[in-house]
C-alpha cells in the first residue's frame, strides 16, 4: 500500500495535469496547486519533446536544416519553412522569382486555414463537443490533399528552397484551390451556425480567461492571442515580407480579451486567408519558380540576420548568426506558442479547472513547436 | 403460490435480460448514431452493420484483467460498478411495457424507480473515492452535486404528474392517458396548463441524471481524463458503461409513461408494446443526438440552471397544479 494522499495545511493539493492528459494535446505538463476545483497556482513544465532543433541548425548546413523547420509545428509547417528560406535568401542576397513568392503565399495561407481548422475542432472537443472536429478534419483533408499533390507531404513539408520552390504547381492544384474557396466559405457559415451561436459554447467562453494587452506584451504573446486582446499586430502588415503588401486583407482584432475573442480572431483569420488565396490565384504570374543565379553551397556573409513571419500561431522569428561558414554559428528560433503559453501560469490563477483548460485550448498550443 | 413466485422470477429475468440487451445495443446505436452525425462509418466490420460489435466488446472487456490501483479502497472499488449496474436494471422490474407486460406492477412504481435512481450517485461517489485518484474524486464530487440538484426538480415534476393522475402506479398513469394523444400528460389540461414546460424540465433532468452530455461533468474526458471511472478497466468499466445506458433506457421509459401516454397509440389505434418501444427509442435517439451536438456545460452553469431556473419553475408549477386541482 502506498502512503495516503497528504493534504497541505491550507488544504490545497497538487494536481498533475499531464504529461499525458487529453487537454494538453501533447506532452505538456502543468503542475496545478488546487483548492477544490479552483487553481491556486499553476506551473507549466516543458521539455518532454525537446529535440534540440536549434543545436541541429548549428551542426547542419543551411540546406540540410530545411526539413527540420517543418518538424516544429506539424499543423502549420509551411509558415516556419517560409521564415527560414526568407531569412537565408535575404542574408545571401538571392532573388526569388515572383511566381515562387506567390505560390509560397498561397500555400502558407492554405496551411494556415488547415491549422486553424484543426484548432477549431480540437478546441470544441476540449469543451466537450465532438462532432465539429470531424467536420473540421473533413475540410482540412481537402487542403492536405492539395498540398500533398504539390509538395509530396501531408504535414511535414519541405517544399520551399533557397531561391524558389521544389517544383511548380500544376493546373490541378489551381483548380482545386479555386473550388475549395467557396466550399470553405460555406463551411465557415456552417461552423458559425453550429458552434459560435451555441448558448453553452458562448457561456463557456464569453468573459472567461481575460488576458490583458499588458499581459500579452509582458510575455511576448503574439498572433491570435494578442489580437484577441486588442493588440493590432500582424507581421504580414507591420513588417511586410514576401508578396503580402500586394494583397488586400484585414487583420481581425477583438478587444474583449476573453476566450471568445481569441476564438473569433481565428475564425475571421480563416476568411482573410481565403481572401489572400483568392487574390493570389488571380494574380499568379507566369515564369520560373527557381532563381537562376543561386550558389550551390550557400554560405552566408558574416553577420547577424533575423526574419519574422506570421505563422498560424503568431510571429515566428529565426535569428541566424553567421561566421561565414556553410552552417550557422548560432541559430535561435523564436516560436510563438512558447511565449503564448507562458501567459497560462499567471492568467489561470483563481480559475476553475474546466475554464483553465478551455483557456489553454484557446491559446492553440502545439507542444513540439514549444519545446523545439 | 409457487406458480406465482415462478411467474415473478421469469418476468424479472426477462426484464433484466431486456435491460442488458438494451444497454449493450445502445452502445452500438450510439456509436452508429455518432458516426452518422460526424459523417463517418462507425463500427461496421463485425457482422451486418457491425451488429456483432457489442458481444465482441463484451468478450474483450470480460477477458481483461481487473486491475486495482495500489492504495485504492478495495471493497468500495469493487462494489461501485455493481452498484451502478444493479439499481439501473432493477428499475426495469416495475416498468409496464404494455397492459399485460410488466414484471411486477407496484402501486408505488414511481417512488421505487426514483429510489433506485438515487443509488446511482452513490456508485459514482464510491468509485471516485475508492480509486485513490484526484481526478476521480473531483469528478465524483461533481457528479454527486449534479445528481442532488437535478433530482429535486425531477421529483417535483413527477409529483405534479402524480397529482394530476392521482396515482403512483405507472400502469395506472399510463391507462389514464389512453385513447389518443390529446389525453397525454405532455399537453396542457385544465388542471395543469404548464405541462409542456414540466416535460422539458423532466427531460433536461433525465439527461443530467444519466450524466450525459451536455451534462457529463462526472466524466468530462477533456478535463478529468475519464472522470470517476479513470482507474477502471475490464468489466468494472463495462458495468459502469452498461449502467449508464440502462439508466438512459429507464429515463426514456419514465418520460414515456409520465408524459407520452405509455403504450397508448397517438390516435387511439392498436395500443400495445410496439408504441411504447417506438416512443422510448425516439427519446433515446434524441438523447444521442443532443450528446453529439452540444458542448459540455460548466459546473456552475449546471448548478445555476437547476437551482435558479428549474427548481423555481417546477415548484411554481406544482403549486399552480395543486391550486387548480382544488378548483376543477
Amino acid at each position: 500500500m502506498s502512503a495516503p494522499i497528504q493534504l497541505r495545511p491550507d488544504e490545497t493539493f497538487i494536481l498533475n495535469v499531464g504529461p499525458q492528459h487529453p487537454a494538453t494535446h501533447g506532452v505538456l505538463r502543468v503542475k496545478m496547486q488546487m483548492d477544490g476545483e479552483y487553481i491556486v497556482k499553476a506551473e507549466t513544465v516543458l521539455g518532454y519533446v525537446h529535440r534540440m532543433h536549434e543545436k541541429m541548425g548549428e551542426n547542419r548546413t543551411y540546406a540540410q536544416y530545411l526539413p527540420n523547420l517543418s518538424r516544429l509545428d506539424y499543423l502549420g509547417a509551411l509558415g516556419y519553412t517560409h521564415g527560414h528560406v526568407l531569412a537565408i535568401e535575404r542574408a545571401a542576397g538571392i532573388e526569388v522569382p515572383e511566381r515562387a513568392e506567390y505560390i509560397r503565399a498561397i500555400t502558407v495561407e492554405l496551411n494556415r486555414v488547415a491549422s486553424h481548422l484543426f484548432w477549431f475542432g480540437a478546441f470544441v472537443m476540449d469543451l466537450g463537443g465532438f462532432s465539429p472536429l470531424m467536420y473540421a478534419i473533413q475540410d482540412r483533408e481537402h487542403i492536405l490533399d492539395m498540398l500533398e499533390a504539390v509538395t509530396g507531404a501531408r504535414l511535414t513539408y519541405c517544399y520551399y528552397r533557397f531561391g524558389g520552390l521544389y517544383n511548380d504547381v500544376d493546373d490541378d492544384f489551381i483548380e482545386a484551390a479555386k473550388r475549395f474557396i467557396p466550399r470553405m466559405r460555406k463551411s465557415l457559415k456552417k461552423y458559425d451556425a453550429l458552434v459560435t451561436g451555441n448558448i453553452i459554447f458562448r457561456k463557456r467562453l464569453e468573459g472567461i480567461a481575460p488576458v490583458s494587452a499588458e499581459m500579452c506584451r509582458k510575455y511576448g504573446a503574439t498572433g491570435p492571442v494578442a489580437r484577441g486582446s486588442g493588440i493590432n499586430f500582424d507581421v504580414r502588415k507591420n513588417e511586410p515580407y514576401s508578396v503580402y503588401p500586394e494583397f488586400d486583407f484585414d487583420v481581425p482584432v477583438y478587444h474583449e480579451c476573453d476566450s471568445m475573442a481569441r476564438y473569433k480572431v481565428r475564425m475571421d483569420e480563416m476568411e482573410q486567408s481565403l481572401r489572400i488565396i483568392e487574390q493570389g490565384l488571380e494574380k499568379l504570374p507566369d515564369g520560373p519558380v527557381m532563381a537562376e543565379k543561386k550558389p550551390k553551397n550557400i554560405k552566408l556573409p558574416v553577420g547577424d540576420f533575423y526574419q519574422a513571419v506570421e505563422t498560424a500561431r503568431g510571429s515566428f522569428g529565426i535569428r541566424i548568426v553567421s561566421d561565414g561558414d556553410k552552417n550557422a554559428y548560432r541559430l535561435k528560433l523564436r516560436s510563438p506558442t512558447y511565449s503564448n503559453m507562458h501567459l497560462f501560469d499567471e492568467a489561470c490563477e483563481g480559475m476553475l479547472i474546466m475554464d483553465a483548460l478551455a483557456f489553454m485550448g484557446s491559446l492553440d498550443l502545439v507542444i513540439p513547436e514549444m519545446d523545439r | 403460490m409457487s406458480l406465482t413466485l415462478l411467474n415473478v422470477i421469469v418476468a424479472v429475468v426477462i426484464a433484466i435480460a431486456f435491460a442488458a440487451v438494451n444497454a449493450a445495443y445502445l452502445v452500438w446505436a450510439e456509436r452508429r448514431g455518432a458516426a452518422r452525425i460526424q459523417r463517418r462509418p462507425g463500427p461496421n466490420i463485425n457482422g451486418p452493420f457491425g451488429l456483432l460489435q457489442p458481444p465482441a466488446d463484451g468478450i474483450k472487456l470480460m477477458t481483461k484483467q481487473l486491475m486495482i490501483p495500489g492504495g485504492a479502497d478495495k471493497i468500495l472499488f469493487m462494489v461501485a460498478p455493481v452498484l451502478a449496474m444493479v439499481p439501473a436494471i432493477m428499475s426495469f422490474v416495475t416498468i409496464p411495457f404494455s397492459e399485460g407486460i410488466v414484471a411486477r406492477n407496484m402501486d408505488i412504481g414511481v417512488l421505487m424507480i426514483f429510489a433506485f435512481a438515487s443509488m446511482g450517485a452513490m456508485a459514482i461517489l464510491f468509485a471516485g473515492w475508492g480509486s485513490r485518484n484526484k481526478y476521480a474524486v473531483m469528478a465524483s464530487v461533481r457528479a454527486v452535486s449534479q445528481s442532488v440538484s437535478y433530482e429535486i426538480p425531477m421529483l417535483i415534476t413527477a409529483i405534479t404528474v402524480i397529482m394530476v393522475n392521482g396515482s403512483m402506479d405507472l400502469k395506472a398513469i399510463s391507462l389514464n392517458q389512453a385513447g389518443g394523444f390529446w389525453h397525454w400528460n405532455i399537453f396542457p389540461s385544465l388542471q395543469s396548463p404548464l405541462m409542456p414546460i414540466s416535460f422539458i424540465i423532466f427531460f433536461i433532468c433525465s439527461l443530467a441524471e444519466t450524466n450525459r452530455a451536455p451534462f457529463d461533468l462526472g466524466e468530462a474526458e477533456s478535463e478529468l481524463v475519464a472522470g470517476f471511472h479513470t482507474e477502471y478497466g475490464s468489466m468494472g468499466f463495462g458495468l459502469f458503461f452498461m449502467g449508464e445506458y440502462a439508466n438512459i433506457v429507464i429515463g426514456a421509459c419514465l418520460t414515456t409513461i409520465l408524459f407520452l401516454g405509455g403504450w397508448g397509440c397517438p390516435f387511439g389505434l392498436f395500443p400495445g408494446v410496439w408504441w411504447f418501444l417506438l416512443k422510448i427509442y425516439l427519446l433515446i435517439a434524441t438523447f444521442i443526438w443532443i450528446r453529439w451536438t452540444f458542448p459540455r456545460t460548466t459546473i456552475y452553469g449546471l448548478l445555476n440552471l437547476s437551482w435558479k431556473i428549474l427548481i423555481p419553475i417546477s415548484l411554481f408549477n406544482l403549486l399552480l397544479t395543486a391550486g387548480l386541482l382544488k378548483v376543477f
